[in-house]
């Protein structure tokens, strides 16, 4: 195994952990605050539209940064999406996601981080979303 | 009318959590020229394991998953994990899951893809599946609390 395979994936396990320790500060981890950030209607916490702000400030300079940066740390090309396809598919999977999102108050990153501290209604959500994701691509 | 709960505001902690995100998406994109969307760091290793396409097993974003299943335990070195109960049983959250799990696959990402990444860099159509799922998602917290 080279080393620059080994540094890729240091790289990605670092990122990881990060990210999943931002999802635990921000409440994204804790369904009800997830639920009460739905609730426009109810008692609204508006905190997760923090998170949302603080992940794209920081995310903006990162893409420009990655516009002008030829290559990765890694040695591997930057790949960004290209599509700009705006159809009902990109539309209904949202909107099927979103339903989910708001049964349940998990989305996929804080439902594996929660999977990870040991929660039994993460490992319901988990095993149902990984039985989803195959229906789907596997239709 | 929209009413405000301040007593569960948290603008600080959760700008701040946003900010470590923000910083784990630049991480994965500057480090390994990716794009940090959960749904698609899990749909491709787990499709590799159910066709049993073993060669085409992406260990880094094997990597990526270990290090978010890896952050409840060295978050809890220094504090108390926050609460992950939920008010709904398994047989919802089975639901719950089956959704979310067709939808971002349908969709093509998640809250981190579309939401996070899509967003900082301006894609309209990560755009519009954002106000697709926020869109959902209040309205099915609404039919669960305000109907039913």
């Amino acid at each position: 195994m080279s080393s620059e395979a080994w540094l890729r994936r240091g790289i990605a396990a670092a990122s990881g952990l990060l990210f999943g320790l931002g999802l635990i500060l921000g409440g994204m981890t804790n369904p009800l605050k997830v639920k009460a950030f739905l609730d426009v209607a109810g008692a609204w916490d508006p905190s997760l539209a923090m998170v949302m702000g603080g992940a794209i400030a920081v995310g903006m300079l990162a893409f420009a940064q990655a516009r002008s940066q030829r290559r990765a740390w890694s040695g591997d090309n930057i790949d960004i999406p290209s599509s700009t396809v705006i159809d009902w598919r990109l539309i209904g999977g949202g909107l099927l996601f979103g339903a989910g999102w708001g049964v349940g108050g998990f989305c996929p990153g804080p439902a594996l981080v929660a999977l990870g501290s040991g929660s039994a209604g993460a490992l319901w959500f988990v095993v149902a979303m990984l039985a989803g994701m195959m229906v789907y691509d596997l239709r | 009318m929209i009413t405000i709960d301040w007593s569960a505001f948290t603008p600080w902690h959760s700008a701040a959590g946003g900010v470590l995100i923000g910083i784990a998406t630049a991480i994965f994109l500057l480090g390994d020229g990716r794009i940090a969307g959960i749904a698609g760091i899990v749909a491709s290793p787990w499709r590799s394991i159910v066709t049993r396409q073993w060669q085409s097993l992406d260990w880094t974003r094997v990597a990526f998953i270990a290090g978010l299943l890896a952050a409840p335990w060295c978050w809890r070195l220094f504090a108390p994990l926050p609460s992950t109960a939920v008010d709904v049983g398994p047989f919802m959250l089975v639901f719950a899951g089956l959704l979310v799990g067709a939808g971002v696959r349908m969709g093509n990402g998640c809250t981190s893809g579309h939401g996070v990444c899509g967003l900082s860099r301006f894609s309209l159509r990560s755009l519009v599946n954002v106000l697709a799922f926020m869109g959902a998602g209040a309205l099915s917290v609404f039919v669960l609390r305000h109907v039913f």
